[in-house]
């Protein structure tokens, strides 16, 4: 446990102290979003009925951006190396990994995300929904991503082949993530919005199984 | 000085578990060209066994097939005297060609990760660190420090975590002559505390050694 909080430690320590990491995905999401407004024009109702799906495609192009140092920094330097020598099993490598991807990533993304979706006139009784189903959703981006660096990490510049590998998976996260914005939005709370959350939460609880094993299969490969 | 007096006292009364690893008719194939075959070596605690060899006659992919970081191509690798299931990546320390130095951290936050990540108490870092007389540089961000001092931080975890097999693989790389005399000298300890060390080298550490000779790799 001890080990495992350490890693996460080193990774948060790490992402704040080299830059690039939760700080230029926040830009990105930031600059993204804005340009969606000067491509889509002034139309505040088309705005408002893009807002949740520009939201989710631009959160998960942010998460992208900050993969592919995930594991290749390790392996670069040789750390990964000894890191696979540890008391920890690489599972939980992964998943400690994930978690600091998370906090350093998704985490500052969500707290961006209203003010950023007021800038897409998404009304103000759908900022809760938008958070919650961010909360909910992001962490299978974390999870899943860290599987798909993990497959990239002896590739260099792997960047775009985490991307070609990483957002087919995606793909529930946005479907389920955006209706559950989405519903929120236009129907009557509770309603379909609640059940499109509950399968978000399914499909992070399965990234939460998938991604640490995927992803320690994919760096136990790259020793071969 | 000699490393022992560096020491704190619990790691220089350390005694490891009596292990011993067997090699036996281990094969290495490398984008399907053969680098060697039938190799055979026992190495018992307090043992140190030298790879000597050219340029790619695969010492290095024999240090990490041990480790486990590279697959076996044949034959296979025994460790005996540890508990059921433990490989011998559970009781290994490797030290390969790149140091595992985070360039962003600084010399203590290097060693106070590997200390925690090993569960060693924190006491331990700065001994180990006036090992390799890198005591004076604890503050320092790793970015700042020459490639034999990231070598000796890199080499400095060997004195950090206890653990009875030392892999290294050509440790004295930019090393100059007082760093690779410590080195001796604490590999000479680890010897006397019944450690294991399998290491490629090319310059003699004046430790009493055997040597296996990896052959000239076919052209």
């Amino acid at each position: 446990m001890t080990a495992f909080l350490t890693l996460v430690l080193r990774d948060i320590r790490l992402a704040t102290r080299v830059g690039g990491g939760g700080g230029m995905a926040v830009f990105f999401f930031l600059i993204v979003l804005s340009i969606v407004p000067l491509g889509v024009g002034p139309d505040l109702n088309l705005l408002t009925r893009i807002a949740p799906g520009m939201l989710w495609v631009a959160l998960l192009l942010s998460v992208l951006l900050t993969l592919d140092r995930l594991f290749q920094a390790d392996q670069e330097d040789g750390t990964l190396d000894l890191l696979s020598l540890g008391p920890v099993s690489l599972e939980l490598q992964v998943l400690a990994k994930a978690l600091s991807h998370w906090l350093t990533t998704g985490l500052p993304l969500i707290l961006a995300a209203p003010m950023l979706g007021l800038m897409l006139n998404l009304p103000i009784s759908s900022m809760w929904p938008l958070v919650l189903s961010m909360a909910v959703g992001s962490p299978a981006l974390s999870l899943l991503g860290a599987a798909g660096a993990a497959l990239a990490v002896g590739v260099r510049r792997g960047g775009l082949l985490i991307s070609l590998l990483v957002l087919p998976l995606y793909v529930p996260i946005l479907i389920f993530g955006v209706s559950a914005t989405r519903n929120a939005v236009i129907s009557a709370p509770g309603d379909l919005g609640d059940r499109s959350l509950m399968l978000l939460g399914a499909v992070t609880l399965i990234s939460l199984v998938v991604g640490p094993i995927g992803g320690a299969a994919a760096l136990r490969a790259n020793f071969k | 000085m000699t490393i022992s007096e560096n020491l704190p006292k619990g790691r220089v009364a350390l005694d490891y578990a009596p292990l011993s690893l067997s090699v036996r008719d281990l094969a290495c194939v490398r984008g399907e060209r053969p680098v060697f075959s039938q190799i055979d070596f026992d190495l018992a605690a307090g043992e140190m066994l030298t790879l000597k060899g050219p340029n790619g006659a695969g010492k290095s992919s024999l240090i990490r097939q041990v480790a486990g970081l590279l697959d076996v191509s044949g034959g296979a690798i025994e460790l005996l005297g540890a508990a059921e299931g433990e490989t011998v990546g559970d009781h290994a320390l490797y030290a390969g060609h790149l140091d595992a130095v985070k360039a962003p951290l600084s010399v203590f936050e290097n060693m106070a990760f590997w200390a925690d990540f090993y569960g060693v108490a924190r006491a331990m870092i700065d001994p180990a660190l006036a090992c390799f007389a890198l005591a004076h540089l604890v503050s320092l961000p790793a970015s700042v420090l020459s490639a034999g001092q990231k070598r000796r931080l890199g080499l400095a975890r060997l004195a950090l975590i206890p653990r009875p097999i030392w892999l290294l693989d050509e440790p004295t790389v930019s090393l100059d002559v007082t760093s690779v005399a410590r080195l001796a000298d604490l590999m000479r300890t680890h010897l006397k505390q019944g450690g294991l060390i399998l290491a490629a080298t090319h310059i003699d550490l004046g430790i009493g050694s055997r040597e296996l000779h990896l052959g000239e790799a076919p052209s």
